[in-house]
């Protein structure tokens, strides 16, 4: 008795799971022969730390699923396609393993990544291994190039990658600062994690940059992110009498930096910092103390891009996805679609699809307008990667929230300016 | 003045670190017990302050009012219908089945709030300050947190020392089968330290959110630095476990002054001194 009734348990609950696992595994009909379907393999990071680049996951695929519900035509045939997802749980070791299972058991025909280097190199180094072509965006140029020791003579061969680079950020963060007068004095926070390196990197990072422009640059060294007390590095900054601050960190870190910066009496006129910034989720969280913050912008509604897969314009997506979710707009949904609208425009002009060395040839040819911006591998900065514009900008308050606007546009004309900068306080 | 400044503000961070730590003391002095889901507990305790503030327009203090009880009922719960079932001469068991659990934390908070960082927003005392010297300011809310963990830790050495509850978490700690021959039910009593123990978990998860962002993933990155106050302190000591905070954020202070890359390697070094020099702590109250 008791046996019968554990054994439907254990049934529904292999049941339910199977209910669950649907969404993320888009199965569109197995009856067709394997020949007749292209398997698209997509890792993000829907769980852990990365979640929030994760976000709009679930709204970009349901987009694509019903795009594509009618199949692919390519090469005079028509296809049904398979986007099978798979969730890096922020784990790098995790992307790697689940890209490998990609390759491996769904023997899919194009790999998609994204969502900085602990997913994107992972993934694109399996791909490179297993010789399956693969895109991947959303992660700066450098940690992906160099972060998987690729060498710039010779670059990689079947794993291609766009977004912007450490150059384009310092640019946009130089002509910001230039745009307000200061004492050029700056205090910078890195941690010590693979971003702050490169960017606090004595060679290729922002101190040489900053030096060549006229700047003083007053660097602590390298924190571990998660740390509870910045006293060491704000007495630094008052002592060196820094207007600005700049740096790369985690919303928690600059929370509790930001806090204790009012806390002891340190009050700089421009702060502006990588990646804590980017979601309007953690600007809101500092209330009344996120007016007026700056950051690096890749892409907002007002960028006059259009998708030339559904033909929206930017504003039109980032409308949709707060119809759909009720969520404010992210950067990453830009991207995410982007990376989508390349993967099925490279799938639709390769010669023989389930061929490999076709579908590469065809990434290779690549020359798309994409929703963020042109995408041609043009061999510029190296073979493997091209670039997306990149501009910065502030954080103001509305009646609506807090909308992040840009305030320069020296590294990338083509972006609108929606106002100029406003010092804090 | 800068020495002066950076040890004053390690002390006041052992403040939160102690706070993290109190919870974990307690029930590890009463039942052996080491909870791996204390970090995602206080994070969870973070985000049911969110709903109270939000939902009854509370201040994140006055929000304690709802949450501590809550939190403490949540615990009794654990305790008798699960934790309970794995006490016993092996350890592993309950630290498999806390490691499960905060597991199941972390994902559950994501799936119903999202993985967006969050703050609770207490309005002008996050930023206010005291100029003790023009060079040497002091935040009212680190001083606040720290005196609330004092008192904390002062409290709940009263509830253990001077009442009838103190006396049964302590004689079940001291032998569990004798004080069932007395009619104490141990299950009972674990029962309640545990809901005493996320009481005040639900204290230093609202201080927690307070202070900074919080996330659903970011428990176990906070808990390290608890079990280190715990152990520096001396198990199952309170007063001890304070005395480890203080160490810990004034020995992160002192190897961020030097170099910041040295902050958490700093706080570590002295966790390994401790356990190489002191294994039992400075203050042990467990003989093990």
């Amino acid at each position: 008795m008791s046996n019968d009734f554990n054994s439907i348990t254990r049934r529904q609950a292999v049941l339910g799971a199977g209910a669950l696992a649907m969404p993320t595994v888009l199965r569109s009909g197995s009856a067709l022969a394997a020949d007749d379907v292209i398997r698209i393999g997509y890792v993000n990071a829907r769980t852990g730390p990365l979640a929030g680049f994760g976000e709009a996951d679930a709204f970009t695929l349901e987009q694509m699923q019903k795009l594509l519900a009618t199949g692919l035509s390519s090469g005079g045939k028509t296809y049904k396609v398979e986007i099978i997802a798979k969730d890096s749980q922020s784990n790098p070791n995790r992307a790697a393993e689940v890209a490998s299972e990609l390759i491996l058991s769904n023997k899919v025909d194009l790999l998609l990544a994204t969502s900085t280097p602990d997913v994107t190199n992972p993934v694109a180094d399996q791909a490179e291994v297993n010789e399956v072509p693969c895109i991947t965006t959303n992660c700066p140029w450098q940690p992906y190039f160099f972060g998987r020791n690729g060498d710039p003579a010779k670059g990689f061969k079947w794993t291609y990658h766009f977004f912007w680079g450490l150059e384009d950020v310092i640019g946009a963060f130089l002509a910001l600062w230039d745009s307000i007068p200061t004492n050029k004095v700056i205090g910078g926070i890195f941690p010590n994690d693979a971003d702050g390196n490169a960017w606090g990197d004595p060679k290729i990072g922002f101190p040489p940059a900053l030096q060549k422009a006229g700047f003083k640059l007053v660097d602590p060294g390298r924190y571990q992110p998660m740390s509870n007390d910045f006293t060491a590095q704000i007495t630094a900054f008052k002592q060196a009498g820094a207007e600005i601050v700049t740096g790369n960190m985690i919303p928690p870190d600059f929370a509790t930096f930001w806090a204790q910066c009012a806390q002891q009496g340190f009050k700089p006129k421009i702060v502006t910092i990588g990646k804590a910034l980017l979601f309007p989720s953690v600007i809101d969280s500092l209330g009344a103390r996120g007016e007026g913050l700056t950051s690096e912008i890749w892409w907002t509604p007002n960028h006059p891009f259009k998708s030339s897969l559904t033909g929206q314009s930017a504003r039109d997506l980032t409308d949709a996805y707060t119809k759909v979710t009720g969520r404010p707009w992210t950067q990453p949904i830009g991207f995410q679609h982007a990376l989508f609208e390349v993967a099925i425009d490279v799938l639709k002009r390769a010669k023989n699809v389930k061929d490999s060395k076709s579908v590469l040839d065809a990434i290779v040819a690549t020359d798309y307008k994409s929703i963020v911006g042109p995408v041609k591998w043009s061999g510029q900065p190296v073979k493997n990667v091209t670039k997306t514009p990149l501009v910065a900008g502030q954080w103001r308050k509305t009646d609506k929230g807090f909308d992040l606007v840009v305030t320069q546009n020296k590294t990338a004309p083509e972006i609108p300016v929606g106002g100029n900068l406003v010092p804090l306080g | 003045m800068d020495w002066l400044n950076s040890i004053l503000q390690g002390v006041l961070v052992g403040g939160l670190y102690t706070m993290f730590a109190a919870g974990l003391s307690l029930i590890f002095g009463v039942m052996r017990l080491v909870n791996i889901a204390h970090g995602d507990l206080v994070v969870m305790a973070a985000y049911l302050a969110l709903v109270v503030t939000q939902a009854l327009g509370m201040s994140p203090l006055a929000s304690l009012l709802v949450i501590a009880p809550l939190m403490a009922v949540i615990g009794y719960g654990l305790q008798r219908w699960l934790l309970n079932r794995t006490l016993g001469d092996d350890l592993l068991p309950p630290l498999l089945v806390t490691f499960g659990l905060s597991v199941i934390i972390q994902n559950g908070l994501l799936e119903v709030f999202s993985p967006d960082s969050r703050k609770l927003q207490a309005g002008a005392i996050e930023t206010a300050t005291i100029p003790l010297t023009p060079d040497l300011s002091i935040g009212v809310l680190p001083l606040v947190q720290f005196l609330v963990a004092v008192a904390m830790i002062g409290s709940l050495q009263a509830l253990f020392y001077r009442t009838a509850w103190g006396r049964a978490f302590r004689a079940t700690s001291d032998d569990q089968s004798t004080v069932q021959l007395v009619g104490v039910d141990n299950r009972h009593v674990f029962g309640l330290a545990m809901g005493l123990s996320l009481a005040v978990v639900s204290v230093a998860g609202v201080f927690l959110a307070v202070r900074a962002n919080f996330d659903p993933s970011m428990g176990p990155a906070r808990l390290i630095f608890g079990f280190e106050a715990v152990i520096i302190g001396g198990l199952g000591n309170l007063w001890g476990t304070l005395a480890g905070g203080v160490v810990l954020g004034v020995a992160q202070a002192i190897g961020a002054k030097i170099d910041p890359g040295w902050q958490l390697l700093a706080g570590h070094l002295a966790f390994l001194i401790v356990l190489a020099v002191r294994p039992e702590g400075f203050f042990p109250k467990v003989q093990a």
